[in-house]
């Protein structure tokens, strides 16, 4: 099934990604044979399997609940970005409208 | 000392007879480093590399040193360092100094071996050329107009020009594999679950394992012996017990079955590249193995499993990349438009490409189409190395089904791109133990001999590689040949 741009568009702003135009006409193009590509997974009979997510023999993988020293709150604000710190917190932008 | 010794083992030999030392390993680590020529290095760590190895000195002169202890080496910039800048090769990642380091990277240290600096590689790891760093793709050795693969390029190169002694890299669908064979190296992904990932950038975290780039088997063998554990911080990490995985290297291959599977030679494969695999298989033949044809009938698939379910989890990954806690932000008149504008920023064109694919794949009315379906498929694909595996020990197939190709020549194709990995991403879609090893060259460049086993059954895969290493002259390297 090929994918159009209107759609690579949608996608892009579903994964919070500011494209180009070029970008997209480029993407739409590229993704078309990709997703051609992998279509042909139709052709696989998989009406009585199970997925699989992970192949590892392990589940429910539990520790002790024991507490410890984590990282400072210095270390932790460190790689804030420029204009991204404000003391004790991260700054971003208002997400709520004052009423 | 301006050049290094030949492996790990030789190293280790001469820093017990007092030949040399950490620091003078180390010095000439860096001095080759700082002089290379390939972009391999996106840091160089000196200082921090001196100070180990003076340490490591100081252990190995109390003579209770592990065998890593005082070995320079090279960690894939993907792999967390404390203290140490940490990019995954992409402009959203500059400036990041992790508050802590990788287990694998605690292990490492813990050993006492020599971290010399940061590798170069496709941004996220994601690609198989090293073409898509944000800072320039990483050169071949061997000739400098061609890749050196990837994602783990960097990596590969600082081993094959022998700039360190080993490397570590990430393999999501032969990341350390598919590098290894175009740049003549080892190369090899462990079982799923034998290394924590914990500190490493997650890519796509069903499939990722850590693994080494060395020169011979029995380094590579040794270096996972310090990397396999369980790791409290990973609940994907088995609890096994430590493992010699250097128990069967010098039991030879008499009687043991090498599976090869009759649809990895394809169309499309290299005619230089099936003679030097063929070679292999007599080789191995004349050394009493016995080779049993098996099928692998869904590898075509595997490609499609691998590019709905790696971009399906990549994109819930790099999630994280907002803006708002590290990295790059480009701010714009609101928050979600922030968001937008430091990821457009932010990321390069194959790591947009990869989410708006995953996110495709996981959006309503796609999921069950495509990434439900690419879920059952891996059962499938799963199912069938269980039965391959009860006809056989180890499968040995080509790593890639060329040589390493021009800079530049698939970069707009990215089908083409891919197909790299259609011998090496079955084994992260089972999860299975692989290595690349030398085996020998087609028109001058090197040619990878790929070996599986069993999940846990690394010891066997070794013993196969060291077996085959043992019998063959394909240890050159590319200035020893050019000179």
């Amino acid at each position: 099934m090929p994918i159009d741009r209107q759609t690579v568009v949608h996608v892009a702003d579903l994964a919070r990604i500011a494209l180009t135009d070029e970008e997209v006409e480029r993407f739409t193009g590229q993704l078309s044979v990709v997703l051609d590509a992998v279509a042909r997974l139709g052709e696989v009979d998989t009406s009585t399997i199970a997925p699989t997510a992970s192949v590892l023999p392990l589940q429910d993988v539990q520790r002790e609940d024991e507490p410890r020293p984590g990282l400072t709150t210095d270390q932790a604000l460190a790689n804030a970005p420029r204009g991204g710190r404000d003391g004790e917190f991260f700054r971003v932008q208002e997400v709520l409208e004052e009423r | 000392m301006t050049a290094l010794p030949p492996s790990i083992v030789d190293a280790a030999k001469l820093l017990r007879a007092r030949k040399t030392s950490s620091l003078e390993l180390t010095e000439a680590a860096l001095s080759r480093a700082h002089a290379d020529r390939f972009n391999t290095w996106l840091l160089l760590a000196d200082d921090h590399a001196r100070a180990q190895a003076k340490v490591a000195d100081e252990r190995l002169n109390r003579g209770d040193a592990p065998l890593l202890c005082g070995i320079p080496w090279a960690c894939k910039d993907i792999i967390g360092t404390k203290g140490i800048e940490t990019t995954a090769a992409s402009r959203i990642l500059k400036g990041y100094v992790p508050p802590y380091s990788a287990t694998v990277v605690e292990r490492l240290d813990a050993e006492g071996a020599v971290m010399v600096g940061k590798t170069n590689l496709d941004e996220f790891a994601m690609g198989s050329s090293n073409e898509n760093s944000a800072f320039g793709p990483v050169k071949n050795p061997w000739c400098v107009e061609r890749v050196p693969g990837g994602s783990s390029g960097g990596s590969a190169v600082a081993v094959a020009a022998d700039e360190v002694l080993f490397a570590l890299g990430t393999d999501t669908g032969g990341s350390i594999r598919q590098p290894a064979a175009l740049s003549g190296v080892a190369g090899m992904k462990p079982t799923y679950g034998r290394v924590s990932r914990y500190g490493v950038v997650a890519f796509a975290s069903s499939l990722d394992q850590v693994g080494p780039f060395t020169h011979t088997v029995e380094d590579a063998a040794i270096v996972c012996e310090a990397l396999f554990g369980k790791d409290p911080h990973d609940a994907t990490t088995m609890p096994l017990a430590r493992e010699d995985l250097r128990r069967d290297l010098a039991k030879g291959v008499k009687g043991l079955r090498i599976g090869v599977p009759k649809e990895f030679f394809i169309e499309g494969m290299e005619p230089g590249v099936e003679k030097a695999v063929r070679d292999a298989l007599r080789e191995l033949e004349r050394q009493g193995a016995n080779i049993v044809e098996v099928s692998l009938s869904l590898t075509d698939h595997g490609l499609a499993v691998y590019y709905i379910i790696q971009p399906a989890e990549a994109s819930s990954n790099l999630a994280r990349y907002d803006g708002v806690r590290y990295g790059l932000r480009a701010e714009g008149p609101d928050l979600l438009e922030t968001y937008r504008r430091t990821r457009g920023q932010g990321f390069g064109a194959e790591v947009k490409r990869r989410m708006i694919l995953g996110t495709y794949a996981l959006s309503a009315g796609y999921y069950d189409a495509y990434y439900v379906k690419a879920q059952k498929v891996r059962t499938l694909i799963k199912a069938e190395f269980d039965a391959a595996f009860a006809k056989c020990d180890a499968i040995v197939t080509p790593t890639s089904p060329t040589v390493a190709f021009k800079i530049g020549q698939k970069v707009n194709d990215p089908l083409a791109m891919y197909l790299n990995d259609v011998f090496t991403l079955p084994g992260n879609i089972a999860g299975l133990p692989g290595i690349s090893i030398p085996c020998g060259l087609s028109e001058g460049l090197p040619v990878g001999l790929q070996i599986m086993a069993n999940s846990f059954a690394e010891a066997t895969m070794f013993r196969v590689a060291a077996a085959y290493e043992r019998a063959t002259p394909h240890q050159a390297r590319p200035e020893r040949k050019a000179a």
